[in-house]
This record gives C-alpha cells, sequence and structure tokens, in this order.
C-alpha cells in the first residue's frame, strides 16, 4: 500500500478530557490512547467497540470536532493535504465540506421546524457552496434522488417521515456538500432490523457511486462483517485488533475480539450455553489498569499482562493484534 | 404444565385527535408456569402495548372492546386483570404477581431515591414485612443477581451503576415480589454484547429456580433464539405467527417472519446479500385491509390478502400462522 492511497492516517492519536477538580487537582481522562490507523481511498473502515472504548471520540478526533491531544493525524485527498492537528482558519472550513458525520438517532438529529428541503440545503447555505436558490434547489434534489427521496418529501417536515426514511434524509444532509470522508456513528443501530438492511445497502450503493470513504462505527459486528472491507476493534480507548473483514471473521486472535465474536445471540436454538462468556464490565477510563487494559476480564491473562502493555504488531495477512499471547493462544484454543 | 395467564381477543385502540387508532387487534395467547415466550415485534407492532395490557397499565385512552378477556391464575384464583379498576385490586397484577423489566434501566429508577430504599418501599407494599426483613431481602437478591458487594450498592443512587449493574438491580427489584410472571421489555437492548450475554443466562438460571413465566420483548432473534420457550410474532398489533422456537426460527411460515430473518445479517455467510425487508411500516392510522402486512409483502397471492384478513392455520403442533397462502382454497 502506497501513501498516496490513505485518505485519513493517524499516529498515535490520542484524545484527553479534563475532568474534575479534586484533591489532587484535575486529571485527564483519556478517551482515545495512542491510536495508529491507516483509513485506504474508497475503503469502508468498521470501527467496534463496546459502549466506553472510544470508538465515537476517535470519529470525531478525526472530523475535528474534539481536539486531538497527542500525535499526529493527516487528510489527504487529490486537492489538498491537511495536517489535522493544526488544522483552523479557511483550511478547517474546508475540511469541514470534505469530511462529514451522519448520526445515531435520526429522531434527534432533525431539526422539527425544518422541512426536509431545508434541512438538506441547510450545510449548502452555511458553507456557501451555492450561488443561487435554484442551483442549491437542484443540488438538493440530485442528492435526494440518490437516498430515494422525491421531491414530495422535500415539501413534508421530519415528523411525517419513519425511521428509515429520516436516515435517508439525515444521509442525504451529510452528503449534499460533496464530502470524500464520511462518519457514519451507528447509524443503524435505531432502526428495525427489517429496515436496517434498506439503509445500509444504500450506503454501500452511495459509497461506491460517489467514490466515498466510510468510517462506520458500530457495537453490532453482524452489521459490521457485511457492510466493511476492513475491522479495527477498540477497548478502552486503545486499538487491540485490525485485520481485513473476511480475516478478521476467519480467525480472531485477540481474546476479546473472540469474547465480542462468541457473545453475538446465535440464531440456532440449540446453541444455548455454547458463547464463551466475558465476566466483569469495562473499566472506567478514569481509572485504567496496568498492562494490558483488557487483562482485568480476559481468560488467559498471566503476569506479564498485568506489568507490561502489548504492542499492535503484525499477524500476517494484514492482520494485527495487540496481545502478548496470540501466538500460543491460538495453538490452545484454535478459532 | 398449568396455564399462568390467558389473553384472549385483546383488542386495544387508543383514543387520539385523529380518532381511534387500533394498537392491539385480536390477540391471543397463554402462558405456562416456568414457561419463556419471546414477543417479536418491530417498533409499531404493539408488542410493548400488548405487554402493558396484562398489569392494566395502558394509558387512560386505552380503549378494550368487550371482548377482550386476560385472566391471571393466581394462587387465589382467576382473576380478571382488565375488570380491576380500584388500586388496591390492581396491586396484584402491578408488582404482586406480574412485575416488569423495563429496557433503560436509568429511566426507570428514581434518581433521587437510593436503589436500596426504591427495593424496600416495594416489598413493603405488597406484603406486610417490617423494614428490616425488605432490606434483608433486597440485599439477599441483590446479591443473587450478581452484584458484588451488595450491602453497599444498596445505598447507592441508579447513576452510580454501571448500565449491566442497573440492569440487574433492575431484575434483583422485580423479583424479590417473587413474581409468578416477568415481563422483561427489550431488557438487553441498551447493553453492551458481552452484558447482554451475562443478563441473559442470569435470567435463565432465575427462570430455573423461581419456576416463573417470562415474557421477553424484543426485537432481537439471536436473543429469542438463546432464551425463548415459544416465540409470537407481532405486525401492526396483529399476532401473525407463533410457535415453539425451533420451528418459528428454522421454518418460519408467515412471510414477514421470513423477512426478519433473512434481513439479518448472518456471520456465517459474509456474501449474503442483506435483504431487506420491502417499504415501510404502515402508519397506525392507515392500516391496511385484509391482511395488514400486504403492503410490503412479497408472496400476496390475491385480491384475497388485501380484502380478507387471514384466519389462523396450524402448520404443525402448536404452530400457528395467519397467513393467506396456507388457506384452504386460496392456494
Amino acid at each position: 500500500m502506497s501513501d498516496n492511497d490513505v485518505l485519513i492516517s493517524a499516529r498515535g492519536l490520542s484524545v484527553g478530557f479534563r475532568i474534575g477538580g479534586g484533591l489532587f487537582g484535575k486529571s485527564i481522562l483519556k478517551a482515545v490512547d495512542g491510536v495508529n490507523i491507516d483509513i485506504e481511498k474508497g475503503s469502508f473502515y468498521g470501527i467496534v467497540g463496546e459502549s466506553g472504548s472510544g470508538k465515537t471520540t476517535l470519529g470525531r478526533a478525526l472530523l475535528k470536532a474534539v481536539p486531538i491531544t497527542e500525535g499526529e493525524a493527516r487528510y489527504t485527498d487529490e486537492d489538498v493535504d491537511y495536517d489535522l492537528t493544526t488544522l483552523d482558519g479557511a483550511e478547517l472550513k474546508d475540511y469541514r465540506k470534505r469530511a462529514q458525520l451522519i448520526f445515531q438517532d435520526p429522531y434527534a438529529a432533525l431539526s422539527p421546524r425544518m422541512t426536509v428541503r431545508d434541512i438538506i440545503a441547510e450545510p449548502l447555505e452555511v458553507m456557501g457552496l451555492t450561488r443561487n436558490r435554484e442551483e442549491t434547489d437542484e443540488r438538493v434534489r440530485e442528492i435526494a434522488a440518490k437516498c430515494r427521496l422525491n421531491l414530495e418529501h422535500l415539501r413534508r417536515f421530519p415528523h411525517a417521515f419513519s425511521g428509515g426514511q429520516r436516515q435517508r434524509i439525515s444521509i442525504a444532509r451529510a452528503l449534499v456538500s460533496g464530502p470524500h470522508f464520511i462518519v457514519a456513528d451507528e447509524s443503524v443501530a435505531a432502526l428495525d432490523v427489517s429496515i436496517q438492511a434498506d439503509v445500509l445497502n444504500l450506503l454501500k450503493q452511495i459509497q461506491k457511486e460517489m467514490g466515498l470513504t466510510f468510517m462506520f462505527i458500530s457495537h453490532d459486528l453482524s452489521v459490521v462483517a457485511h457492510t466493511c472491507d476492513h475491522v479495527a476493534v477498540m477497548y478502552l480507548g486503545r486499538l487491540v485488533e485490525t485485520a481485513p473483514t473476511r480475516e478478521m471473521f476467519r480467525e480472531p486472535k485477540h481474546p476479546y475480539t473472540r469474547a465480542l465474536f462468541s457473545a453475538i445471540p446465535s440464531l440456532d436454538p440449540d446453541d444455548r450455553g455454547k458463547a464463551q462468556k466475558l465476566e466483569g464490565e469495562i473499566p472506567s477510563p478514569t481509572n485504567q489498569p496496568p498492562g494490558c487494559k483488557f487483562h482485568t476480564r480476559c481468560p488467559h491473562a498471566e503476569y506479564r499482562c498485568m506489568q507490561e502493555e502489548p504492542k499492535l504488531e503484525a499477524a500476517g495477512n494484514g492482520h494485527e493484534v495487540a496481545c502478548h499471547r496470540w501466538k500460543e493462544l491460538l495453538e490452545m484454543v484454535p478459532a | 404444565m398449568s396455564a399462568l395467564i390467558d389473553v384472549e381477543n385483546l383488542t386495544l385502540k387508543f383514543r387520539t385527535d385523529e380518532g381511534l387508532v387500533t394498537a392491539v387487534d385480536n390477540v391471543s395467547f397463554s402462558i405456562n408456569k416456568g414457561e419463556v415466550m419471546g414477543l417479536v415485534g418491530e417498533s409499531g407492532s404493539g408488542k410493548s402495548v400488548t405487554a402493558k395490557a396484562l398489569m392494566h397499565l395502558n394509558a387512560r385512552n386505552a380503549v378494550y372492546t368487550p371482548e377482550s378477556k386476560i385472566t391471571l391464575h393466581t394462587d387465589n384464583g382467576p382473576v380478571d386483570v382488565l375488570s380491576l379498576t380500584r388500586p388496591a385490586d390492581l396491586k396484584v397484577v402491578r408488582g404482586g404477581a406480574i412485575s416488569m423489566i423495563f429496557q433503560e434501566p436509568m429511566a426507570s429508577f428514581a434518581p433521587a431515591m437510593t436503589i436500596g430504599k426504591q427495593m424496600v418501599e416495594q416489598l413493603m407494599l405488597h406484603s406486610d414485612m417490617s423494614k428490616a426483613r425488605a432490606k434483608d431481602i433486597s440485599v439477599e437478591m441483590l446479591d443473587r443477581v450478581g452484584i458484588s458487594d451488595a450491602s453497599s450498592r444498596f445505598n447507592q443512587y441508579a447513576f452510580e451503576l454501571s448500565g449491566g449493574m442497573r440492569q440487574r438491580a433492575m431484575i434483583a427489584m422485580a423479583l424479590s415480589t417473587q413474581p409468578k410472571l416477568l415481563i422483561a421489555d427489550e431488557p438487553t437492548t441498551a447493553l453492551d454484547v458481552t452484558i447482554q450475554a451475562q443478563v441473559i443466562d442470569l435470567m435463565k438460571d432465575l427462570v430455573d429456580e423461581f419456576h416463573m413465566g417470562i415474557i421477553f420483548i424484543t426485537h432481537d432473534l439471536g436473543v429469542v433464539a438463546q432464551t425463548a420457550d415459544k416465540v409470537s410474532v407481532m405486525y401492526l398489533g396483529r399476532l401473525i405467527e407463533e410457535g415453539p422456537v425451533r420451528p418459528v426460527i428454522r421454518d418460519a411460515r408467515h412471510p414477514y417472519t421470513q423477512g426478519l430473518l433473512a434481513a439479518l445479517p448472518k456471520l456465517d455467510d459474509l456474501d449474503a446479500p442483506l435483504m431487506p425487508v420491502p417499504g415501510d411500516i404502515p402508519s397506525p392510522l392507515e392500516r391496511p385491509s385484509g391482511c395488514v402486512f400486504h403492503t410490503r409483502c412479497g408472496k400476496v397471492v390475491g385480491e384475497v390478502c388485501m380484502a380478507v384478513r387471514p384466519e389462523y392455520v396450524t402448520t404443525e403442533p402448536d404452530h400457528r400462522v395467519a397467513c393467506h397462502i396456507y388457506s384452504e382454497g386460496t392456494s
């Protein structure tokens, strides 16, 4: 992979939040900690993790919606090459139209007082991307059609729409400024199963047609398996495993990834009790365990895991894993 | 097995500014002791409203048809749930013989009262035990659902617990009155998968231990496959398919149930395309005539689907489906 294929690249990216003001002064909560990531152009990159894993914060940091406190991050497309840590002023404004976000909850993300046309047109007007109303309308209609919304829909208010239709409106709004990079944060989590597949298919289709790069944040592994071409698993602000989707699902290597896979409720009623159960809960980011962050819940943890934090290392076939014992475990308990 | 609750011809409409809106349409089912029923459906299918009807808990604008009948079998004989009106009589279905766990545990606990105080309060409301005894039982239940250091958790507020802990505390509270029937409304939906697996395990253990009936409301067919003995699928207020878990999941008969199963992303075949159920769920104000699913159904057999409401057809023991495909004379 040559460097010019990469749209988003981060090295040692960290996001810290200052919290509290107790006896010992302020402390720092590290929501994202030393993440290295390369998102190739035209890829559908999945980020998986439970609540508190830092997946949303990582997405927002790459969109410059929260400040990056340490490390490097770059955005490179055909026209521009931005250093995301220092980006500001006119360049930041320009970045806003190149990188967009689709929210989780289509009920909360759309203003109930604006028509669908105005909702979709707003980014164009705010960013001054069109010269007049005719041009705006034309652009809105074009993007609405791509998201399967018709002219009649544009005149109505969001309350008249179902969850799936609302999410299509959110997608249209994110696409209208002609972005190259889209962060979709749990964009199908609030939808019913019968509608979810429809929105996922739409996202994939748009991505192909418009040559977009997606970062798809989700807690649902089966959804990620079907939409993404590359997956990264996060735990307590760190990447613990990354791999091309097929490779990841063929042979998950990190004990956490394996536990996540096995916790997905199987559709086979005779599989009951077969899941490998994980004890305990994700520790609080303000009180992180030393060594490997997962050792408090890991069934395979040994002394070394409590002392020394494992680095992400290559494991073949584009697979990277941060675990001291992944090689042994693969022999002990094959995936 | 003996019946715990019988629901017959339950039809429930809400009076609204736009007129009467049908939320539940002629639904019948029964649950036995120690049986787990998975109630599956999407938003607006009427599954939560049905469950709330069992506790006579729906809003004041709810109208039940005279044919609707819910019978709860208690140790003191049958109770006609829908005829209860006085708060004192309603206690038996609201926390007495029937308890409910809600989806969002943060919203279900009072924020300004400790977990313990809420547990003690409801125990004292439903029995004549002393405060000290109620506290002992509460701490014991917290311990039983896997909350470590239960006696200090007893004095904490809901916001001090994590999501998984809160849901465990909710379960402890619901079970402390030893209900005969537990209604769990999407109890794991707000939880992470690893925590969901823990809570599902806990609930299974509790069924074995207390031998109660459970209605497990969920939209997740995987969760149903892992927990339920039998499954009821609802769509727009109609119970469209019902049966033991294996035949319903493996050999679903109704096109909607089949569609739901096909829409799920499967992990064993990543190349399989995702198959959405076409169209959107109709607004309850515009209920389709005939079969309520005909507007999205890919297997419409003819005019009959638009005009005639399908009757239940039993396809194999205890497995019944409301679809014209299986009616005699139409295929």
